[in-house]
């Protein structure tokens, strides 16, 4: 077990020291010089010359690539290139605001996703459980931004009931806060749902047809309370699996959804550094949105030997 | 991304000209003097009484920081100049040059020595008065302290001289009706001997607002500066919201989140504003050129007859039309329709597919194939494919590249030149000297008569700039070193009731001190 956990544990570190190498590269061959950028167009040659000692672009890549990872590790990430303030608060302030609109959203996706998709397994045969699939798929066709330019044009600019963009901390208004969160959440959540029910419909469909459950039903139980009792469980191995999976693309799906939305969260601020060639910006965003999948999927292995007792003894 | 080429003057003295009429008359400014710059200024509605009432304005582009001594671009500029920063002078909306900090100012008999009174009870929002000090502090310090090209526009200045504690006077090495236009941009903007330490953040001025809450990625909030010295605005805050995609703009004007939409980026859509009562949409003018500019330096828009071929070409009525749903003043010169020497010179090069044939054979660049890189801001974007559908029926071979802006077209066109013709609004005011009157400028543009032109404009009198300003417009037109598609317009939409909001962008500042509410 503890050798297990060290086995993950190395394979994550081992992870993130070569993903922060290949952001690092990327970054560096991007076309677009960040001093001339920041200084505009008709900065002297001079001018931009020191602006880069300025950022230590002169420097070797190698010495560059050190000090990033330094500030990183050391949670001192230095100042941004274009607005010379610190990256950190910024940081902190973006992701946030991210997280809210993704824990919202998968909280979303599993309340709706685990029911449905249960259902839709056990009356896999019936019209409603068809009914349910195809919505669902027709859930799973459509992009988060578009789900989120619908939303708005009904919900908000027609309708009127909500508004179509903007963010207020909850701590500045909660109504106002909840008000603006829902259609993001929806349009990121819906989504999500939907492609998580077809998971958790064909889980529940492969447990279904086990010896195991047979025998449940052979003791008396009904399909329901045999499938809670003994099948949930085993279901649950693929859906915290695809859960993981979804987390990261909600991450990515949350850059979009923000410029829909008008959110400052990590995604506008992502997009805002990319086009201003902020490099150490867009390196520490991206960086985070990489640590934040490989944490997940760290997390997700560890859950499997919760959920799993099969997979602990297997570790000896 | 709106897009704004901030060129630099390097010949700035020497080359863009300046001042409109207040400059000429030595006695400009007395006769509006006296001491209040809010009732002078921008759209300043007098006798409106002070609200608790807040506003709300949507604009695209969020400033990266707050300091446009370091940082170049439009955006700092928008929001801080006039309402947070004033200048000893500014524009008004009819582009004259007129009273803010100075009460009045004498121009001495060789046009080279001018002597500005000062506001005796402006006072700075970290307390300290406003003095003669704190402007030779100011002008002194652009040449010194600040890092944009833009600086060079203080490089005529030979010395300033603080003769009382409200009494400042300048001295120029040359006369130049450049540099008292210069006074009215953000170069020209007062800050205290005090509170110059974390201007990226905390900007302190005298103007009637200051700096309330910055939400970065989202929003900057201006409150009421309630010391101001002048006329105090209607609104208690005002917000500017900002929005990177067009519709969402949109939306938040249609839903209420926003009252005003600053910079309309999708003409097309103003159709919704412009059908329903509870909207008034403003058309007015810029200073923005979009400029379909030829690289004059290498390869076949070198040749003259190549240039003047493309500029037949190309049926800028149909164009705008296509392009920009129709909005947008033709120029056929480096000029917008608010400056003082502004001519129509669209008549130089009419519409003319048969004569552009026939140049183009004769130029013998015909196998040619132009590249027109241009960037991807919306304008070039949906202008690019009708130019390049223009010029192709009339025989032209065009690839069109788009390349991300800035930093990609940065590198490409506007560094290296690597470009045979790009479509960029030139947005600096008065800044046909700025693109055309420097040889390493990116439009690679070399005529020493232009230059002598515009030299001869600077130091001339009121009269004498105006002409030879029309006569330099008229030359680079002949010349065709570019083409000019159009001005881009000033497109604002606003809830109905809102009074005050300024026709015509030809300031840098998003002048809010004059908005009021019914």
């Amino acid at each position: 077990m503890i050798l297990r956990l060290l086995q993950r544990l190395a394979i994550l570190l081992i992870s993130l020291a070569v993903s922060s190498v290949i952001v690092f590269a990327f970054m560096a061959v991007l076309p677009g010089d960040p001093a001339r950028v920041a200084l505009g167009v008709n900065a002297t040659d001079s001018s931009v010359a020191e602006m880069r000692r300025e950022f230590g672009l002169d420097r070797s890549p190698v010495a560059q690539y050190l000090s990033w990872v330094t500030g990183l590790v050391t949670l001192d990430p230095g100042n941004s290139y274009v607005s010379s303030t610190a990256i950190g608060p910024q940081l902190s302030d973006r992701l946030q605001v991210t997280l809210w609109l993704v824990v919202a959203a998968m909280a979303l996706a599993v309340v709706v996703a685990i029911p449905v998709g249960t259902v839709m397994a056990v009356r896999h045969r019936q019209v409603s459980g068809l009914a349910l699939s195809a919505v669902s798929q027709l859930g799973v066709a459509i992009p988060a931004f578009l789900a989120g330019i619908l939303l708005i044009t009904v919900f908000a600019v027609n309708l009127g009931w909500l508004p179509a963009n903007g963010w207020t901390p909850p701590a500045d208004d909660p109504v106002m806060f909840l008000k603006q969160l829902v259609l993001p959440v929806l349009s990121l959540g819906l989504v999500q749902a939907a492609v998580l029910t077809r998971y958790v419909r064909s889980a529940v469909l492969d447990v279904l047809r086990e010896d195991y459950l047979r025998t449940a039903r052979a003791k008396g139980l009904t399909p329901m309370r045999a499938l809670v009792r003994h099948g949930l469980r085993n279901a649950a191995v693929p859906v915290v699996t695809v859960l993981g999976l979804q987390l990261a693309t909600l991450l990515i799906g949350a850059v979009v959804v923000e410029r829909v939305f008008v959110i400052p969260g990590l995604g506008s601020l992502l997009l805002d550094s990319v086009s201003q060639r902020d490099l150490i910006m867009v390196q520490d965003v991206v960086m985070i949105l990489v640590v934040a999948v490989l944490v997940v999927n760290f997390v997700v292995d560890l859950l499997y030997l919760l959920i799993d007792p099969r997979l602990r003894v297997g570790a000896r | 991304m709106r897009h704004q080429i901030r060129k630099t003057a390097l010949l700035a003295a020497a080359a863009t000209a300046a001042t409109s009429l207040a400059l000429a008359s030595c006695s400009a400014g007395s006769s509006t003097s006296g001491g209040n710059a809010g009732a002078s200024s921008g759209g300043a509605t007098g006798g409106q009484q002070s609200s608790d009432a807040a506003l709300s304005i949507g604009l695209v582009a969020e400033p990266a920081n707050l300091d446009f001594t370091k940082t170049d671009g439009a955006a700092i500029p928008q929001v801080l100049l006039y309402n947070v920063y004033q200048g000893l002078v500014q524009l008004d909306q009819k582009g004259d040059i007129s009273p803010a900090l100075a009460t009045k100012w004498t121009v001495s008999d060789d046009r080279k020595t001018y002597t500005f009174d000062l506001a005796k009870d402006a006072k700075f929002t970290n307390g300290k008065p406003f003095t003669a000090d704190d402007a030779k502090f100011s002008i002194d310090r652009v040449k010194k302290d600040w890092t944009v090209s833009l600086k060079s526009a203080m490089n005529v200045v030979d010395s300033t001289t603080v003769v009382s504690p409200t009494q400042l006077k300048v001295v120029l090495k040359a006369p130049s009706n450049d540099w008292l236009y210069r006074m009215t941009t953000r170069v020209g903007a007062m800050f205290s001997r005090t509170g110059v330490d974390a201007l990226a953040t905390k900007p302190v001025g005298t103007g009637p607002y200051q700096l309330g809450k910055w939400t970065r990625g989202d929003s900057i909030s201006l409150v009421r500066n309630d010391a101001y010295w002048g006329t105090k605005p209607y609104y208690q805050t005002v917000t500017f919201k900002y929005f990177k995609d067009p519709t969402a703009l949109n939306n938040a004007l249609l839903t209420g989140t926003i009252n005003v939409i600053g910079t309309v980026q999708t003409p097309e859509s103003l159709g919704q504003f412009e059908n329903n009562d509870k909207y008034q949409v403003i058309e007015g003018t810029t200073n923005g050129e979009v400029v379909l500019s030829f690289n004059n330096g290498s390869g076949p828009m070198k040749n003259k007859k190549m240039r003047e071929a493309v500029r037949y070409a190309i049926d800028h009525k149909a164009l705008v039309d296509t392009c920009w749903a129709g909005r947008g003043a033709l120029i056929g010169s480096m000029v917008p329709p608010t400056d003082p020497w502004y001519e129509d010179l669209t008549g130089l090069y009419p519409h003319d597919v048969a004569k552009a044939k026939t140049l183009l054979k004769e130029s013998g660049e015909a196998n040619q194939t132009l590249r027109l890189r241009i960037p991807t801001l919306p304008y070039a974007v949906s202008c690019g494919t009708v130019v390049k559908s223009q010029l192709e029926q009339a025989g032209f071979k065009v690839k069109l590249d788009q390349l991300e802006f800035p930093a990609a077209w940065l590198t490409t066109v506007f560094t290296n030149a690597d470009y045979d013709m790009s479509i960029v609004a030139h947005v600096e005011p008065r800044d046909m000297g700025a693109v055309f009157g420097d040889p390493t400028y990116y439009t690679r543009y070399t005529n020493p008569a232009f230059s002598a032109l515009l030299k001869q404009a600077d130091e001339g009198t009121e009269a004498e700039q105006v002409a030879d300003m029309k006569k330099a417009a008229r030359m680079l037109s002949e010349d065709a070193a570019a083409d000019w598609l159009f001005v881009l317009p000033n497109l604002i939409v606003a809830d109905k009731g809102i009074t005050g909001i300024p026709k015509n962008a030809i300031s840098e500042s998003f002048d809010v001190t004059g908005l009021a509410g019914s």
